[in-house]
């Protein structure tokens, strides 16, 4: 029966193999998650300026509201360190909501083909910017629970992967911001 | 259509609009024959025939894992048939090896076919085009957004011209994966139902039903038209065997009875293709959409409003039915046998949905 205790041993190093594999791949996705989320923020960076110029025209009584935008996004694009960034982004999403809330009283506006595809594009990537955090969320729920769980808590605490972090909103940046003009 | 009159008044009758039996669990109205809650599954203690049965929730990844092995049987089991026939037919002419070599030969063309082209042959038979983006902006956003949600790379996206409401998806694998919906659904939809239909469609591809739903379309079908071609011969055949006068009559006798048994293999095969594709991938789809969108409203409206509206979709064909969101050829309702239907019944669709964001009956 000396063939017993290499069996034994082939089993766990392949468990070990396979769940450290796990792991990495996890933490990988982590991040992955989180380059998407900063994808889909600086499309809505390079996206806010053509709409900027294309609504000014007919918003000539809303200067202030257009202002702000800018300068949000300003803010935004310039921002260092993950807090000061989150805020930024937010205030801007704030801004924007602001925004379309006063096009509404455009109808000219609304008939511009061109602003109902911005307007489009502003709100996918809204859309996509709260799912790419729902999904990273949804990654470091999926690792953290791996890497405190028996047994792969084992190999984690052996090779020093460390929990994430969740990506937590503002209150306000729940809010689907109202974007439509149909 | 001439079985729609009655059939709209089981439907009436059937629908679960009184609603008898909430769970003592969860609170959530049933109908009040249900065995389990629609929601939450837990069984009632009273028993007898329901159209509920539990749905298992897979994690994504053993969704997967059984979908692959589900088409390895599909292929499998179409090897064996193909082999017995062949052998059949070989051994009443006289030579087992041929018939066995041309039966292998003919399985290699139609499951490489099946596997490596089956995605564009469903999408041609339904005149699928590709979305144009700025057209389409709309719903490449939407499919982007729930790409991103499902954590999956983007699948192509096509429209069909079609006055119905209706969507289906292709793909061996979520890399190859496509997402056709109809000009009547991107029409008639809202943009927050159009999210809930493409989150039901990525759901399919991320569990890789439509790997086995793709496999099956090119297979079954394949096997239907064969047995429709060796039927025709069969009696091509007799005809030319009585004319020119002996000759060949074992092969004859042979060809007849191989044709008998695929005339009733045939649907036979048809129906196992729907019993396995059943409810239970339908209602996972449903759930792990309301999943990618936290919005299982968008869906539960998008889904009423095809049953109101219709789900019909030209080039009708029996054999990409089970593919849709919504059978776009039948209507099942809560009474339907489940070994008879693709899909569960709309309504309870919606009721599990409105369940699920807390909205009762």
């Amino acid at each position: 029966m000396h063939w017993i205790p290499a069996i034994v041993a082939v089993a766990v190093v392949a468990w070990f193999v396979g769940t450290y594999n796990r792991l990495v791949r996890l933490r990988n996705q982590i991040q992955n998650a989180w380059h998407q989320i900063e994808v889909q923020l600086k499309r809505r960076h390079d996206l806010i300026p053509n709409l900027v110029e294309v609504v000014k025209d007919y918003m000539t009584y809303e200067q202030e509201t257009l202002t702000r935008v800018v300068e949000a996004r300003g803010t935004a694009v310039s921002a260092k360190g993950a807090a000061a960034q989150a805020e930024a982004e937010n205030a801007l999403t704030e801004s924007l909501k602001s925004l379309f809330a006063v096009a509404e009283n455009y109808p000219d506006l609304k008939a511009n083909q061109n602003v109902a595809s911005l307007q489009e594009e502003l709100t996918g990537t809204e859309n996509k910017i709260s799912f790419a955090r729902q999904y990273y969320n949804d990654s470091v729920m999926t690792y953290n629970n791996t890497i405190q769980s028996i047994p792969s808590n084992v190999i984690a605490s052996v090779f020093d992967f460390r929990p994430s972090e969740y990506f937590t909103a503002g209150e306000e940046d729940k809010a689907v911001p109202k974007a439509d003009l149909r | 259509m001439g079985g729609d009159t009655p059939r709209r008044e089981t439907r009436d009758r059937n629908v679960p609009q009184t609603f008898g039996r909430s769970c003592p669990k969860c609170g959530t109205q049933n109908p009040a024959d249900a065995v389990y809650c629609n929601l939450c599954q837990e069984p009632f203690a009273h028993r007898g025939f329901s159209s509920l049965r539990p749905v298992q929730m897979l994690p994504f990844n053993e969704a997967a894992a059984s979908n692959v092995r589900m088409s390895r049987l599909l292929f499998l089991l179409l090897l064996v048939a193909f082999f017995g026939l062949g052998g059949v037919i070989g051994k009443a002419y006289g030579s087992l090896e041929l018939g066995l070599s041309l039966a292998l030969i003919l399985y290699a063309i139609l499951a490489s076919t099946a596997y490596f082209s089956g995605s564009s042959i469903v999408l041609s038979i339904h005149d699928a085009r590709e979305a144009d983006p700025e057209e389409h902006q709309q719903l490449r956003n939407v499919v982007e957004e729930m790409k991103i949600a499902a954590g999956l790379p983007m699948p192509k996206v096509y429209v069909m011209d079609a006055q119905g409401i209706n969507a289906f998806a292709t793909g061996r694998k979520p890399e190859e994966a496509t997402i056709t919906v109809t000009t009547g659904l991107l029409g008639r939809l809202s943009r927050e139902e159009l999210q809930g239909v493409i989150a039901h469609e990525m759901a399919h591809v991320k569990s890789r039903d439509t790997l086995y739903n793709v496999n099956a379309v090119v297979l079954v079908g394949a096997i239907v038209l064969l047995s429709d071609l060796f039927l025709r011969d069969t009696f091509f055949f007799r005809g030319r065997g009585r004319s020119g006068g002996g000759g060949g009559g074992r092969g004859n006798v042979a060809f007849l009875l191989l044709g008998i048994v695929l005339a009733v293999l045939a649907p036979l095969a048809a129906r196992l293709l729907q019993m396995s594709i059943s409810r239970q991938r339908e209602y996972h789809a449903d759930a792990a959409g309301a999943e990618f969108t936290r919005n299982p409203l968008g869906l539960a409206s998008a889904l009423e409003k095809i049953s109101r509206e219709g789900a019909e979709v030209p080039g009708e064909n029996r054999g990409t039915q089970h593919l849709f969101i919504v059978n776009p050829l039948r209507t099942f309702t809560a009474d339907s046998s489940a070994l008879m239907s693709t899909h569960p019944p709309t309504e309870l669709r919606i009721q599990r949905l409105r369940a699920m964001a807390g909205v009762g009956g």
